[in-house]
């Protein structure tokens, strides 16, 4: 096992915690982070998973299953998050959807030291429009998505968990 | 070409107990029905409205729920087709009001306003049913077999532009609710009636 296997987030661990919080619903657009988290996704019948073509659509498709009683989580990268300003303004925050957003965070590095301009961005695009965010690293991490949920249903706004991206715990 | 407010009335009595998402139709609506089943969200995030509807028929399957879309936010996103076709929900009616324009910002016509053929993109893009309307009289013949026909159904209504050039801040508020109230009091009926 190298270290970055050992300290990874598994796929497992994320399904878990779906069903912890009692996820109906993901809306998702495939990343590289993702890949096996969508296997074991797809093979749980108890999960219904919702493919778009742009992670805006996420979230005017997660206010809907929300209104109609579901709990909707998102799962889409920072690259997407960012183009996606509009829609988590309008459709999340606007219509006080309680979602978690699980946000692969492209680019990360743990120094700080970025060659990748989504990772950049990702932090103060979340700070701009003020919304609550917690970052996991290693299935250690893994309560603080629980807390996520938690704080979403309280404050009836939208939370982001940031996957990061370096050790690549869902594409092994 | 019909009036916005002349196709309403003629669909409000085959609504049932639809879900009806009013969208760009919903200063007409409201003076037709406004009960916690009627949705006027006004413009949350333009282009929205699709995925909205998909997920609120994906949560109530045993509903019917009408959309009341629009070219111009079709157009933003029409890579909702897709995802829509191939979730399939039964009992979504996806219906465009194509008047042509973006009526709201003054009238600007919407990119090859008159050639695109939506009935055409959402067909390609897996609709079972995907229809095209500019005469009222065939709608009033078509409706009722179309609400009766299994979702995903896509209809476009040929419809005359309302264009509005007063600035907004000195528009006339239609809406009773905001959209934040109209979701929660949707969520308590449908709670309450589980």
């Amino acid at each position: 096992m190298t270290d970055a296997a050992a300290v990874a987030m598994s796929p497992e661990t994320v399904i878990r915690q779906m069903k912890q919080n009692h996820v109906t619903d993901i809306v998702w657009l495939p990343d590289s982070e993702t890949n096996f988290l969508y296997l074991l996704m797809q093979a749980d019948p108890d999960l219904r998973l919702v493919g778009v073509t742009r992670e805006g659509h996420a979230c005017s498709i997660a206010a809907g299953l929300y209104a109609g009683g579901r709990k909707p989580m998102i799962l889409i990268q920072n690259t997407g998050m960012m183009e996606s300003g509009d829609s988590i303004r309008g459709w999340l925050m606007g219509l006080n959807v309680p979602a978690v957003l699980m946000v692969g965070y492209r680019g990360y590095t743990r120094h700080g030291v970025n060659t990748d301009t989504a990772a950049t961005y990702t932090e103060r695009f979340l700070m701009a429009f003020n919304i609550s965010y917690y970052l996991v690293e290693s299935d250690a991490d893994a309560d603080r998505i629980s807390v996520a949920f938690a704080e979403a249903e309280r404050t009836k706004k939208p939370v982001v968990v940031l996957v990061g991206d370096e050790f690549h715990g869902f594409n092994r | 070409m019909m009036h916005t407010a002349d196709l309403l009335n003629l669909f409000a009595p085959h609504r049932g107990d639809a879900i009806v998402i009013s969208g760009r139709g919903g200063r007409h609506w409201i003076d037709i029905s406004d009960t916690v089943m009627d949705i006027p969200l006004g413009d949350p995030a333009m282009g929205g409205h699709a995925g909205f509807g998909l997920g609120l028929a994906l949560a109530q399957p045993n509903r019917r729920v009408v959309l009341f879309d629009s070219e111009g936010d079709l157009l933003m996103s029409l890579g909702q087709l897709p995802t829509i076709a191939e979730q399939a929900p039964a009992n979504f009616y996806h219906f465009v009001l194509d008047n042509e324009v973006y009526a709201t910002t003054g009238g600007q016509p919407v990119p090859n306003a008159k050639r695109v053929d939506y009935p055409g993109m959402a067909h390609a893009a897996g609709y079972p049913t995907a229809v095209g309307f500019s005469e009222l009289g065939d709608v009033a013949t078509a409706l009722p077999g179309l609400l009766h026909t299994p979702g995903p159904v896509f209809a476009a209504f040929k419809v005359l532009p309302e264009v509005e050039n007063t600035p907004i801040g000195q528009r006339v508020r239609w809406r009773k609710r905001g959209a934040e109230a109209v979701v929660r009091d949707l969520r308590a009926a449908l709670a309450g009636r589980s």
